[in-house]
């Protein structure tokens, strides 16, 4: 098998938030009925999370299952892992009306980082960060495109793109960290 | 900036966040349909200065269709409600008779 790289070989910038790309990503999405047992059960052998409610993201480790709409999940595990964890869903939803799919080479992820973080995606996404709560992903677009992110440490959010556009999310995530681009200056 | 809230997911979301679908709750003629029936389905609309029931999609959220009364005039959002209705519910026809008591109702 041919060796897999991420669509900008973790290429990173420093201005007044670091925004780096992640690296490659295990990413699943499962459709189905999420108040079901079977998928309460699914999720839980898959990333040791619950299901999560809606708009919630449960992190468990380097697992995560997020809520993409209320017959949609994005079950996140090591690149790596993605294969044996789509074979396992698949099973465990057997018999239930499902759809399980290994989307991990279509996405890329970033994470911005700093205490002005926030800063560096008010800019680009339509979302008031006043009422994002702990634990909430927020599906939006990052100007022109689609992209989903959550708060994945103290001053640190990860971000979600289609691959496609990596480069153009890149683009965005630099110019709107550059110094002296702050919304709030000291 | 018109904000409609996703009756799906909860979020607030912005115009640009959505996409519009055009007018509620017509009624699908297809094949069996009078002629006049049919051209009224496919271009027939309406445009009112005042209380409109649109169809709108969490395009760059949930992806949801869901339906939205508002104000073509004011812009004012009298409320959002699940596509899987018939027409508008009834509190929010109540809500919007009192808002706007010249109001012809929901037809
Ligand atoms: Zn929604």
């Amino acid at each position: 098998m041919s060796k897999a790289v991420s669509a900008l070989g973790g290429v990173s910038h420093k201005g007044f938030a670091e925004v780096a790309e992640a690296g490659l990503r295990g990413m699943i999405t499962v459709r189905g009925d999420l108040s079901s047992a079977a998928m309460k059960k699914a999720v839980k052998a898959a990333t040791g999370t619950a299901v999560p409610a809606a708009r919630r993201i449960e992190i468990d480790g380097d697992k995560a299952a997020a809520w993409m709409s209320p017959d949609e999940l994005l079950v996140m595990v090591p690149y790596e892992g993605a294969q044996d964890a789509v074979a396992a869903l698949e099973k465990a939803l057997a018999g239930e009306h499902h759809l399980v799919a290994d989307v991990s080479d279509a996405r890329s992820v970033f994470t911005v980082k700093g205490s002005k973080a926030p800063e560096a995606l008010m800019k680009l996404c339509p979302v008031d960060f006043g009422t994002l709560a702990e634990g909430e992903i927020r599906r939006t677009r990052a100007a022109q495109v689609a992209a989903a992110f959550w708060k994945s440490g103290a001053d640190e959010f990860t971000l979600v793109s289609f691959r496609s556009v990596a480069g153009y999310v890149m683009g965005l995530l630099e110019v709107s960290s550059r110094k002296g681009g702050e919304i709030f200056p000291a | 900036m018109l904000t409609l809230e996703c009756p799906y997911c909860g979020v607030k979301a912005e115009e640009t966040e959505l996409q519009a679908g055009g007018e509620a709750h017509l009624k699908r003629y297809g094949p069996g349909s009078s002629d006049d029936e049919f051209e009224s389905y496919l271009f027939m609309r309406k445009n009112p200065k005042g209380v409109h029931f649109e169809r709108w999609r969490h395009a760059y959220g949930c992806g949801k269709w869901f339906l939205a009364a508002r104000c073509t005039a004011t812009l004012e959002v009298f409320g959002t409600y699940s596509a899987q209705t018939k027409e508008p519910p009834a509190d929010l026809q109540a809500k919007i008779k009192a808002k706007r008591p010249n109001w012809e109702g929901y037809k």
